[in-house]
């Protein structure tokens, strides 16, 4: 089941990705006042949207597993988080990338980007713990906890420096969702969304599916060990 | 009441012990002395521009030394299996996590008052201009860096690598507070007024308290024991 599921998602992305690039590429003129960089838009958008949802149900998930103490939920939690943590930093590099283009440097302190990076920096710290427990019950109470920590810190962090950076205007300009977009070239960025949410639900997955053969390959070797 | 009696007991425990063996003020003075010397000789130490980063400085030294503190916080208590029989007492995690922050916020809030007037000697600033707003920015920002210190600190007790791991994870949680700490604190140095614009970052220091507080002590027993 959870292998055709692997591979349904990944075939609908990947065709779905192949008519969207076809749109983007070929089809959708040139932004008026930022040339051919915007399509990275494309890619940005959609990867910072659906990483930012994944990290909150990974939350869900990890409170679930506080609930239940059912170690599935952890496994999901963690596994969400890994593919969130993946996309997260495509909405980094992408976004630097645009910046690079469009204000000249690579990083221009921007609110959304800087809260990008400190979430970035926090979920690298839960990864890291995670690695320094061995005992999966207490790995999984912690890494809930810090989840739930994290989930609630990203969201003061975000208005925070939304505050502190507009009472300092830098170089930035604001490009705010895709208000104002030509209905044309908004269709993409949507379906990209839908790509997007797709391609992560096949790698959590997949992720999912490695971390209960390594567990069973642990519990073997327990078993191998004891005799 | 029985709650804060018996936090109030955890943190003078803590405190006692500290002030017997000052092991972690002694350590997290000289290393503020330490850092305030470092400055130095990243910047001209003499320039005006002093004035309008020392908030900025000031709050990195605190965090930075708060660390040691709050690394000792429950690792202490791993010798003689101390940990485990405060565990097994009537206290309950909650009270545990709260008389452990307030054992730390009074031990670095006396290591940020040592460390202000040597700040101000290194570096020529007059900090008494509004003395009583700054010492309520330090209180506010101290108890957010414990309250997030402390849990963490519970966190890693058990870790393998805890010395390397508490700072990896606190300091990208305490932004929000060091924030607003040090705009408020580089205001109140240079003496200017903190004007309607700027109230927000009281609001956020107050709000951020009260929410991980909260999220602490509900959090803390699922921490300690499971």
């Amino acid at each position: 089941m959870r292998t055709r599921l692997i591979v349904l998602f990944s075939v609908l992305a990947g065709g779905l990705l192949i008519w969207n690039l076809h749109t983007i590429f070929l089809r959708v003129p040139d932004e008026a006042s930022q040339g051919a960089i915007f399509r990275v838009f494309y890619f940005h958008f959609p990867a910072a949207v659906t990483s930012f949802t994944l990290f909150f149900v990974a939350m869900f998930s990890a409170l679930w597993y506080l609930r239940t103490r059912d170690l599935r939920f952890d496994a999901a939690a963690a596994a969400i988080n890994e593919v969130a943590f993946a996309f997260a930093t495509i909405t980094l590099i992408t976004g630097m990338i645009w910046g690079r283009i469009i204000w000249g440097i690579w990083w221009a302190w921007d609110p959304r980007i800087t809260s990008y990076f400190i979430c970035l920096l926090m979920y690298f710290g839960y990864f890291m713990m995670r690695r320094a427990i061995d005992e999966p019950h207490r790995r999984a109470r912690l890494s809930a906890v810090l989840s739930i920590l994290a989930s609630v810190d990203i969201v003061i962090v975000w208005k925070s420096i939304e505050w502190f950076r507009t009472q300092h205007p830098g170089p930035v300009l604001e490009i705010r969702g895709g208000g104002g977009m030509a209905p044309g070239m908004e269709a993409p960025l949507f379906w990209n969304v839908v790509v997007f949410l797709m391609l992560e639900t096949a790698l959590v997955l997949v992720r999912m599916r490695q971390q209960s053969i390594q567990s069973e390959i642990e519990s073997l070797r327990r078993y191998a060990h004891a005799f | 009441m029985n709650f804060l009696r018996q936090a109030l007991a955890v943190a003078s425990k803590d405190l006692r012990s500290e002030i017997r063996s000052k092991e972690s003020i002694n350590a997290s003075v000289a290393f503020a002395l330490v850092i305030l010397l470092l400055f130095s000789f990243a910047f001209d130490p003499t320039s005006d521009q002093v004035r309008e980063i020392a908030g900025g400085l000031l709050w990195l030294v605190f965090a930075f030394a708060g660390t040691l503190i709050l690394n000792r916080s429950f690792a202490r208590e791993l010798v003689n299996d101390c940990l485990d029989a405060l565990l097994a007492s009537p206290v309950t995690g909650a009270q545990l996590f709260l008389g452990k922050a307030v054992a730390n916020f009074v031990i670095l809030t006396v290591v940020e008052l040592l460390a202000m007037p040597v700040f101000s000697i290194f570096y020529n600033v007059h900090w008494t201009q509004s003395i009583g707003l700054l010492f309520l920015v330090m209180l506010l920002g101290t108890w957010g860096l414990t309250v997030i210190g402390t849990l963490f600190s519970a966190m890693t007790v058990n870790l393998r690598l805890r010395e390397l791991m508490l700072p990896m994870l606190v300091y990208p949680m305490m932004i929000p507070a060091l924030m607003g700490a040090i705009q408020l604190s580089s205001l109140l140095v240079a003496g200017e007024p903190v004007g309607a614009d700027n109230q927000i970052w009281f609001r956020l220091l107050v709000a951020f308290d009260v929410i991980f507080s909260l999220l602490a002590l509900a959090l803390v027993e699922t921490v300690l024991v499971g």
